[in-house]
């Protein structure tokens, strides 16, 4: 009992505070576990990653603008996503333009954020654009932010099967009729609009973390795609919710009464659970079948 | 030239005056053929001379600049159900998390939106074209640890799950051995005959496919000669379609294809049955 | 005129010791971070050459929690990275390793930030850099990891040309693959060191992407492309100080807006070029820029 309450802090559970960032935690880890494992099956995390970075460009304009943070992160996710995609029509170039047009919006995330800053005196704005924070959701975000990911699950699941054959064999899904741009833009939207909320209400780096990181692990465990999603969601959850209670906790840890921030937390719990996908033996690595044996 | 039986009956594939020009480069020139139903025809020709470009036309990936292409005698429109497509080879890495059977699965109806939901007859389709093609062994193994003839046997298996009446495949032998490759084409060939499948099969060596083709589709600089292994690989007729001076010659029972100043050695030891009439890699 | 003239180069932005300071910084990372950059795109390592300075920003924080230099810190944690990353035999870094790394990089750095409580300006300018940041002592730190970096790029320039255009080749000729590709992604460590204290964390990528990208698109050989590279990045740095002490605008806004111009501008000639060429009825064949990536 003395365990459980050095672990689970007296408070945890009623805190308004922890509730919302689990709930908000939790409905952004799910979508960002469904769309990952597309994510990392298609190469496309630094995409990925870049999205939530070309969202707080939005978000910084929004502030500068007056406007609300959620629609600059969208808006300029689909932006800097269309820009991607219509500019690398081959795949050697995605990485370059995708370079090339995260430059562009972060430096007139710099811009922007300069002006704010000539204008209000202070940094408080920078700092939460570019890191977010799970506590200090407004709690009148759940509503959209459950809203949203939804919108991006349901893509996924609408595209999953000709997703899964364009992303695995291009030519042979468009010889069967599926319009593969379609199907690419379609899941690039699912995408924008996960890693934007996220980013909204997590930061960028959680967004990348959580699209990324339960995903790459499930992988390594399951050969289905199904499974893996399944997986990757259960995952997600457990980062997200082993973070914030590790977050909450260490407000007793020193510097005292300070807290050591939650995205380091969830990034942490992730980072040793991919360990220990490399730690256990790989399924290729599997016994009993002679991979190299030409025609069975 | 024409399909050895104009017959009454309609021709699986026909091109009517195809054309196909890619910018300011023509890449097909008047093609001309029809293939009967049930006919085995390898595509043959040199890098370059427009071999998988006849595929995209058949498959409506590409249309035709002039001129008319018709599959089971309608104008072709592109993901039909009645034909099933091989691709050359397919890439995957050994984390994909897809297996053999899902891979499979996808021909059935990977085409379709929304979750796939399980069901026992979706079961034993796959499973029966797991079996038909020889890959029930490794149903469950993820596409990514498989070898190349194993992962064509899959492609194949794919492509035969709508029952197909036109099988198209675009240079599967290319990243076989020869061994992997042999099994390959025995098998398309028992599935053709005992389905009344018309197959397609691009190849740019016609050795390996002599003894069961029904009929060679020789494409060279755009152009295109239909016929038996003996109406159509002779110096001849190859010299008129390559329009310069082409040697057919007969070696221990393998066809050598002179039509330029180099013989390329195959790998395996193998020497390549024709000559290059450029060197660029061309479109393919 | 005069008047134009002092309003676009006024007094002092060629005789203020910080400044001369800068101009000399300056030339040197846009050298770097334009030689560096052509292997950046030869391999298409683009997430790369982002996430190395982009998570080297913890270092940064964790030297300023220790009381440590800030460079130093930029230099460990670059190069520690660039280690994680580079240990491989692919050509191209896994995607999903370099995110694991950038966001195990970046949430410690959330959290040394978080313990040192850092000054918010200084966050602001290791993020997206500033002018007058370089002292002497700088400027000397920079020249001597300039003069490293570039002797080292031209000890492994040519197998780490056939090393990212064939790899197996390079593998079929002897040439130490993993070797290689470690040297590159300490290469991009490197250059991400001498870039960030000046263009910042964020954008330190724009230099090693888009002057060498434009490159690519108006050269075909590596060596003319090395060289229009390199142009490019110490135009656009020249350009950038200049504009970035006339307005006060963040340095790295302007880097990067002068980057995307570069590289805007060069496939847009290039579009151009092909265009016309193809009317004058010269084949298109053969006029694909040389394997990048």
């Amino acid at each position: 009992m003395g365990f459980w309450h050095q672990l689970v802090a007296p408070g945890f559970f009623q805190s308004g505070q922890v509730q919302a960032a689990l709930v908000i935690g939790s409905v952004v880890a799910v979508s960002s576990a469904v769309a990952g494992i597309f994510v990392v099956i298609r190469g496309q995390a630094f995409l990925g990653h870049a999205l939530g970075d070309i969202g707080a460009t939005g978000a910084a304009a929004a502030a500068l603008a007056g406007l609300q943070a959620l629609w600059g992160f969208l808006a300029a996710g689909l932006v800097g996503g269309l820009a991607v995609d219509v500019s690398s029509r081959r795949a050697r170039e995605r990485d370059v333009a995708t370079g090339v047009v995260l430059s562009a919006m972060l430096g007139l995330s710099a811009l922007f954020l300069y002006l704010i800053s000539q204008a209000s005196g202070g940094a408080g704005v920078t700092q939460q654009i570019l890191f977010g924070s799970i506590f200090a959701v407004d709690p009148a975000l759940t509503d959209p932010i459950v809203g949203f990911s939804l919108l991006s699950v349901a893509l996924v699941a609408l595209l999953f099967r000709p997703l899964l054959w364009s992303s695995v064999h291009l030519e042979a899904a468009r010889a069967r009729g599926i319009p593969v741009g379609l199907v690419s833009l379609g899941f690039l939207v699912a995408v924008i609009v996960t890693v934007e909320e996220a980013a909204l209400v997590v930061g960028a780096l959680l967004s990348t973390a959580l699209l990324v990181g339960p995903a790459a692990t499930a992988i390594r465990f399951t050969g289905r795609v199904g499974r893996a999603m399944l997986l990757a969601v259960g995952l997600g959850l457990l980062d997200v919710w082993l973070g914030v209670l590790l977050s909450y906790d260490s407000y007793t840890w020193p510097p005292a009464g300070r807290g050591w921030p939650v995205s380091f937390f969830i990034v942490a719990v992730m980072i040793v659970t991919h360990g220990v996908s490399h730690v256990r033996p790989h399924r290729r690595l599997r016994a009993g079948r002679a991979v190299s044996e030409p025609l069975g | 030239m024409d399909a050895p039986n104009p017959a009454a009956v309609e021709p699986a594939i026909a091109f009517e005056a195809v054309s196909v020009a890619f910018g300011r480069r023509e890449v097909l020139r008047g093609l001309d053929f029809a293939v009967a139903p049930g006919s085995f025809v390898g595509v043959i020709g040199p890098n370059g001379a427009g071999k998988t470009t006849v595929l995209r036309l058949a498959l409506g990936l590409v249309r035709p600049t002039r001129g008319a292409v018709r599959v089971l005698g309608q104008v072709v429109h592109r993901g039909s159900r009645a034909l099933g497509y091989v691709p050359q080879s397919l890439a995957a890495e050994p984390d994909l998390p897809l297996r053999a059977r899902d891979l499979v699965g996808l021909g059935l109806d990977g085409e379709r939106w929304g979750l796939p939901l399980p069901s026992r007859t979706r079961r034993r389709r796959i499973d029966a074209c797991l079996e038909r093609v020889g890959a029930l062994a490794y149903a469950d193994e993820p596409v990514g640890t498989l070898s190349g003839g194993e992962r064509q046997r899959l492609l194949i298996g794919q492509a035969l799950l709508t029952d197909p009446q036109i099988l198209l495949m675009d240079e599967p032998l290319a990243n076989l051995d020869i061994r992997s490759g042999r099994a390959v084409i025995d098998l398309i060939a028992t599935i053709a005959r005992e389905r009344q499948v018309t197959v397609l099969f691009v190849s740019h060596d016609v050795n390996p496919l002599v003894g069961v083709l029904d009929q060679v589709l020789y494409l060279a600089d755009g152009r295109a000669v239909l016929g038996t292994v003996d109406q159509v690989v002779r110096s001849d007729v190859l010299s008129q379609l390559y329009g310069r001076p082409v040697e057919v010659v007969r070696v221990q029972g393998h066809i050598l294809v002179f039509a330029g100043p180099d013989v390329v050695p195959l790998e395996h030891g193998e020497l390549a049955a024709h000559g290059r009439t450029r060197s660029t890699a061309g479109h393919a | 005129m005069s008047g134009i003239w002092n309003a676009v180069f006024p007094p002092g932005l060629f005789t203020n010791p910080l400044l001369i300071h800068l101009w000399i910084a300056a030339t040197v990372i846009a050298v770097v971070a334009g030689t560096v950059g052509v292997f950046v795109n030869l391999r298409g390592d683009a997430f790369v050459a982002h996430a190395v300075p982009r998570g080297a920003f913890a270092g940064a924080a964790a030297a300023s929690l220790v009381g440590a230099n800030t460079v130093l810190g930029l230099g460990v944690f670059a190069v520690v990275m660039a280690g994680a990353i580079g240990m491989r035999r692919q050509r191209r870094a896994n995607p999903v390793d370099v995110a694991l790394i950038l966001v195990l990089a970046l949430g410690l750095g959330d959290l040394f930030l978080t313990l040192s409580q850092a000054y918010a300006p200084l966050v602001f300018s290791l993020l997206f850099g500033q002018l007058l940041g370089v002292s002497a002592t700088d400027v000397w730190l920079i020249g001597a990891l300039g003069v490293v970096v570039l002797v080292a790029v031209g000890v492994v320039y040519r197998p780490l040309l056939l090393a990212s255009t064939a790899p197996e080749l390079a593998a079929a000729r002897g040439v130490p693959i993993v070797a290689l590709n470690l040297a590159f992604t300490v290469l991009v460590a490197l250059a991400a060191t001498l870039t960030v204290p000046v263009v910042g964390a964020l954008l330190a990528f724009s230099l090693m992407v888009g002057p060498a990208a434009a490159g690519w698109y108006l050269a075909r050989t590596p060596g003319r492309v090395l060289g229009l590279s390199v142009a490019v990045a110490i135009a656009v740095v020249w350009i950038a100080i200049v504009l970035g002490y006339d307005t006060n605008l963040p340095i790295g806004f302007l880097v990067s807006a002068l980057c995307l111009a570069a590289y805007v501008t060069a496939r847009a000639w290039r579009w151009a070029s092909r265009k016309g060429r193809s009317r004058a009825g010269a084949g298109a064949a053969g006029s694909e820029p040389l394997a990048v990536g």
